[in-house]
Order: C-alpha cells, then sequence, then structure tokens
C-alpha cells in the first residue's frame, strides 16, 4: 500500500480492491447491497435462469418501497389490505417472493422496520462507514453521509453484485466541495445542496466522487448529511461523502447491525483513519462560503435551476450558452412560469414532506417547528407528511409531531418513497405545483404534467401555511 | 449480451442536453418485472407531441440517437437502456453521459460514443438526411460526406462488446481472488463480514 496521502474515497477503495486489471479497471468488494423491489426483479430472474445463486445473502438486505401506498396497510382486524394497482402488487410480491428464495433478510411492508431503503441501511446498522455499499437506486449516495462509499447501479450491475459480490470498476476522479464557515439561521442542509448543485451544475460532478468537506459538515448532523449526499447524484457525482468523525459513531452505535463488543472497537479504531490525509490533492475543488447560502427553490425542471427564495423566475436569455436558453423556455413553459415573476409570489397546490432527501426526524420536526399552532392555506389542496420509516414515524408519534401535522391540516402517512416519484398511488395532478421535500424537479417526475419545487422541510411547511413559496424566516424567529 | 461490431443507419438528430432517465422512461414504466416491451413508454414525454421525431416517418426505428451533453443522467433505472433498445436504438452519440447511464448503456451492448460538442453538431447535421457508421472495432464514426471521428472507449467494454460477454461469467471466474478477498477481510474488517446474519 503506497505512503502517499490519500483523499477519503481513495482509501474506502484500496480498502476494497479484490483485484486490479492492467487497464487500472478493479474489481471491488462490496459490503452491503440494498434490495427494493423496482431494480431487483430482472436480476433475480436473470440468475434463476443462469442457475447462479446469491453469493453473500447476509450482506444483502431488501425491503420494498417505491411501490407501496402510503395510506394504512392493514384493515381493522389486522388483515393486510390488498393493492390496488396489479402491476404494483406484482412488483412488490416478486421481492417478497424472490428474497426469501435466495436467502436474502426481507423486511415486510408491515414491520415497523420498513422504510424507504435509504433511511433503513443507515437506521438499522446496515450501512457502515467506510463500507462500500450499492442499491439498485441512484440516490445510494445518501449513504456517504455516515462515510460509506455508497452509489447507485443498473439492474445487470445488482445481478452482478448478487452473484459475485463485486464490480467491476474504474476508479473515479474526486472532487472536493468544501463549504467554510457557518450556515445562516433559517439555512438547512437541503438550502445548502440545492445551493452547490447551482454552482456546479447537474453534470458538476459526472466521473467524480465528491467529498463534502469544512466546518458546515463537521457541524451538522447525521440527518442533515444524508440529505446532502443523497443529492450529490443530481450534481453529477455517482457518490458523496462525508468523513465519518464522533457525530457518526455515536449515530451508528447501538443500532440493529451495528458491530458490538470488541468488533465494535476495531470497527471504530479504522473509522477514526477515514478522513483525508492532509497533502491529499482532489481533481476537482469547488468552495462555497456557507454565508451565502438562503432557503432556496427550484424554479425548472433541473436540480441545477435554483434561486434563492427572495429571487426572481430567470430570463432565459440572462443564460450564456444557447443550449442552456432553450431548456429554460421549455422548462418556463412547463412550470408556467414567466421571467421576472417573484418566487415567494408562486402559489402552490400541494405539499410533499418526504423523500429518501427529507423524511427523517430531524426533517419532520423542523417541519413540524414551522406548523405548531398553524393551519394549511385554502389553497393547498394536498399536503401529506410521509415518513421515511416505521421507526421515524414511532418517534414521530412519541413527540407529538403527528397530531401538529393533522391539526394544520396535513395528511400523517405510512412510510415509502410515495410522491418523489409516484410509483404508487401518490402524484401530484398534472398542471398543478408541489413544493416537495424530494429530490427531482424533472418533466413528469411526481406524476404526468406535475410542477415540482424542490425545498427544505421547513420551506415546504412555510408553503403549506402560506399557500405560496415562502421565506420560511418570516415565520419563524 | 449479443456481440456488436458496427451500427449503422440513420441517426435520430435530437440534440437536447441534460435528458434525464424520468425522460427516456417515466416512472410509471418501471413497474415491470421483464425487460421487455418498454418502447412504448420511450421518451413518453416528448411523443405526446404529434410531430415529434421519435416517430417521424423518417426517423422512428432508427438505431441511432445523437443527444446534448449529459445524457441519462437522474436515476439508474435501467429501464431507461432497455426501453431504449425496445425502440431500436442501438448507439447514443453525446458529448458526455452519466456514469450510471453509459454503464448501463453497455451492460445491454448499447454503445455510448463520446464526441466533443463541434463534432457532435456536425453529425448532427449530416443526420437530417444521411445515414451514420458507427465502428467499434476502430472506435470511428463516418458519414457519407467523408466525416471520420475517432471516439475513446475503455479497452475491457470494448472487448467485451466485441465478443458479447457475459460479465458475471467472468468475475465467478475469478472466485478464488474472491475467496481470498472475504478470508482477508473476516480477519482485518470482521464487522463487515458480520452482515444480517442471514444464511443462504
Amino acid at each position: 500500500m503506497s505512503t502517499r496521502p490519500r483523499t477519503l474515497y481513495e482509501k474506502i477503495w484500496d480498502a476494497h480492491v479484490v483485484e486490479r486489471r492492467d487497464d487500472g479497471t478493479c474489481l471491488i468488494y462490496i459490503d452491503r447491497h440494498l434490495v427494493h423491489e423496482v431494480t431487483s426483479p430482472q436480476a433475480f430472474e436473470a440468475l434463476r435462469l443462469s442457475g447462479r445463486k446469491v453469493r453473500r445473502p447476509d450482506l444483502t438486505l431488501a425491503v420494498p418501497d417505491h411501490n407501496l401506498p402510503t395510506t394504512a396497510r392493514l384493515d381493522g382486524s389486522g388483515a393486510r389490505i390488498p393493492i390496488a394497482d396489479p402491476e404494483s402488487a406484482q412488483q412488490l410480491a416478486a421481492l417478497e417472493r424472490n428474497a426469501p428464495e435466495f436467502g436474502i433478510r426481507y423486511i415486510t411492508d408491515t414491520a415497523l422496520e420498513q422504510g424507504i431503503v435509504h433511511v433503513v441501511g443507515p437506521e438499522q446498522g446496515f450501512s457502515l462507514p467506510g463500507a462500500t455499499i450499492v442499491c439498485g437506486d441512484s440516490h445510494t449516495a445518501c449513504h456517504g453521509g455516515i462515510g460509506a462509499l455508497a452509489f447507485g447501479i443498473g439492474t445487470s450491475e445488482v445481478e452482478h453484485v448478487l452473484a459475485t459480490q463485486t464490480l467491476l470498476l474504474k476508479q473515479s476522479k474526486t472532487m472536493e466541495v468544501r463549504v467554510n464557515g457557518a450556515l445562516p439561521a433559517g439555512v438547512t442542509p437541503k438550502d445548502l445542496i440545492l445551493h452547490i448543485i447551482g454552482v456546479i451544475g447537474t453534470a458538476g460532478g459526472t466521473g467524480h466522487v465528491i467529498e463534502f468537506r469544512g466546518p458546515v459538515f463537521e457541524a451538522m448532523s447525521i440527518e442533515g448529511r444524508l440529505t446532502v449526499c443523497n443529492m450529490a447524484i443530481e450534481g453529477g457525482a455517482r457518490a458523496g461523502l462525508v468523513a465519518p468523525d464522533e457525530t457518526t459513531f455515536a449515530y451508528i452505535k447501538g443500532r440493529t447491525y451495528a458491530p458490538t463488543g470488541d468488533a465494535w472497537n476495531r470497527a471504530l479504531a479504522w473509522w477514526k483513519t477515514l478522513q483525508t490525509d492532509d497533502g491529499a490533492t482532489f481533481d476537482k475543488s469547488v468552495v462555497i462560503d456557507a454565508a451565502d447560502v438562503q432557503p432556496t427553490v427550484t424554479w425548472g425542471t433541473s436540480p441545477e435551476d435554483v434561486a434563492p427564495i427572495g429571487g426572481t423566475v430567470p430570463a432565459p436569455e440572462s443564460f450564456a450558452d444557447p443550449s442552456k436558453q432553450e431548456a429554460v423556455r421549455k422548462s418556463l413553459d412547463y412550470m408556467g412560469l414567466a421571467p421576472g415573476q417573484k418566487l415567494s409570489e408562486v402559489e402552490v397546490q400541494n405539499i410533499f414532506i418526504g423523500s429518501c432527501t427529507n423524511s427523517r426526524i430531524e426533517d419532520l420536526r423542523a417541519a413540524a417547528a414551522v406548523l405548531k399552532g398553524r393551519r394549511k392555506a385554502d389553497n393547498v389542496k394536498w399536503a401529506i407528511v410521509v415518513p421515511g420509516s416505521g421507526l421515524v414515524k414511532a418517534q414521530a408519534e412519541a413527540e407529538g409531531l403527528d397530531r401538529i401535522f393533522v391539526e394544520a391540516g396535513l395528511e400523517w402517512r405510512e412510510p415509502g418513497c410515495s410522491a418523489c416519484l409516484g410509483m404508487n398511488p401518490d402524484k401530484v395532478p398534472p398542471g398543478e405545483r408541489c413544493a416537495s421535500t424530494s429530490n427531482r424537479n424533472f418533466v413528469g417526475r411526481q406524476g404526468p404534467g406535475a410542477r415540482t419545487h424542490l425545498v427544505s422541510p421547513a420551506m415546504a411547511a412555510a408553503a403549506a401555511v402560506t399557500g405560496h413559496l415562502t421565506d420560511v424566516r418570516e415565520l419563524v424567529d | 449480451m449479443d456481440a456488436v461490431t458496427q451500427v449503422e443507419g440513420r441517426a435520430i438528430p435530437f440534440g437536447r442536453k441534460n435528458i434525464d432517465t424520468d425522460v427516456i422512461i417515466p416512472a410509471k414504466w418501471l413497474k415491470t418485472i421483464s425487460r421487455e416491451g418498454l418502447g412504448k413508454g420511450a421518451f413518453e414525454t416528448i411523443r405526446v407531441e404529434p410531430d415529434n421525431i421519435f416517430d417521424s416517418d423518417e426517423f422512428a426505428g432508427s438505431p441511432i440517437l445523437i443527444a446534448g451533453d449529459n445524457f441519462g443522467c437522474g436515476s439508474s433505472r435501467e429501464h431507461a437502456a432497455w426501453a431504449m433498445l425496445d425502440l431500436g436504438i442501438r448507439a447514443v452519440i453525446a458529448p458526455s453521459f452519466s456514469d450510471i447511464f453509459s454503464g448501463n448503456a453497455f451492460k445491454n451492448g448499447i454503445l455510448t460514443v463520446v464526441l466533443p460538442q463541434e463534432q457532435v453538431d456536425r453529425l448532427l447535421e449530416v443526420a437530417q438526411s444521411q445515414p451514420i457508421t458507427i465502428d467499434l472495432e476502430s472506435q470511428s464514426v463516418t458519414t457519407p460526406f467523408q466525416d471520420r471521428f475517432t471516439f475513446e472507449i475503455d479497452p475491457f467494454r470494448k472487448h467485451c462488446l466485441l465478443e458479447g460477454l457475459d460479465e458475471v461469467g467472468l468475475t465467478l471466474a475469478r472466485d478464488g481472488a474472491i475467496t481470498a478477498f472475504e478470508a482477508s477481510q473476516a480477519q482485518q474488517m470482521p464487522w463487515f463480514a458480520k452482515g444480517t446474519g442471514a444464511a443462504a
């Protein structure tokens, strides 16, 4: 092993090289594989057709999340309520059948531990610092928040990992996003990552793994770090990382699959070495002053289309690149917005608080703090809060957050991916707007014709109260 | 995977940047447990326009797509590659691709050809009236007007594509090395080997 200074990414990479080929491609060992119902059926089917087994079912964890309705799952007598959509039901049934057939632990849809795969992994202590983690879902980047090298894969790669517990990969380039200073009051990790994507663009991190560094991340909670790393993919990077530290270790300790006893001590000793060495270099570096970040919203159909809430909808001509001008024209047409329009005057009819980006307890607390003693505006027709897991839901209920949401006129739902991508019945109607704490404002993402404005949980709550995009700092001290 | 040596034919002069996989195949089409039949949902939000290029008499069924920067960004859904295959697309030419999409395309035998923007612009122009040829062996894109652009491709990927190799099979043949890694990791980092405790 070389002794030259290495980045965090390089350290995790080096610890997982099974074989290095002459052309630099490496066979990389995968420590943790999370499986959900959407991107796995074809992989299991391929294994069956070729008579192959899952190499390490014990390093694999399956949980349904994308298709599950977020309404009640059991009826009054405790019987499972059938899923109305036959295709969703078929896909969920396939996972429920495949997991035991291949010896994989499966968290059933009605279990307390069920939730969005990227909430479940860290929450169960299945995702660990320094681990290589994959899932057939691009928001696997999320787990970088606990200092794991985590990235999304396609179904062929799911099959490859199931069969071999490895992937053939070329090492990525390294990119540092350093945020100096401290986030101003009322500005959250979601605002920060939206701001960062606005700075680097949706292709800014392509071919790179981003390490988020600096005092802002050191002071940030694990929930916040998970939110930031979750959207590294929206900046083009397959993975994002925050170096594990005492905050991380305290978060992991005692969780279901976390190491204990001597294994914990040995793990901890290694985890403490997982920082970028002094003198290590990054292929690309971006420095941001936290003081420049404000509550941020998206106005277009790309996550790079961001502006501070105090801003206005930009004119297509204000962009230098002619193809971006054309894209902005199309975006504004789809979004039903005009250049110069104040973002704080954009009315919303729907509110979605949830998704693997923002459905953890801290997110729900932030939204509840704004909604407490208030009521949603009359023009807000549909407002749902979807906790990231059954455990988050139980914690929120223990804290009385569910009552705050319900008294404010919001619906308190069962865990799942929900209106982030609307594979289940939770969709935004065509032509209507949604202030959404999810991660993608793509055309049709939340339903055909749906218009998405990405925001933080506190900002979504503020929009629920006023009925339009709102600077949350006007509602709270 | 079927072997790929050459893709030749009309190329859809699409050209748009930042085409995400939600545009290539919307989420409602992901509920399938098969890889087949996704072409009907491919580029659905674009193809609702009656005069869209994908369904035009001239370009419907073309084997090549020419796109802008950052093609295939967003979701990791391999359904995007399956949908494009089902539509008849065997190669995409663009100035850049998202990392996950280019991997998914490769696994399905779709060539992702990276060329500089000015060469892509030239091909967009040629594609309006003429076919294009992509040759994997020589790593070149040629037109009837004697344009010849060369592209880079990872040597391992090229080899797999030319031979139509099964990557899972190749890696399974490295079982000895994987087993050795697992034994070493179990010694040095036993906390990783523990997992969920599930057994096959």
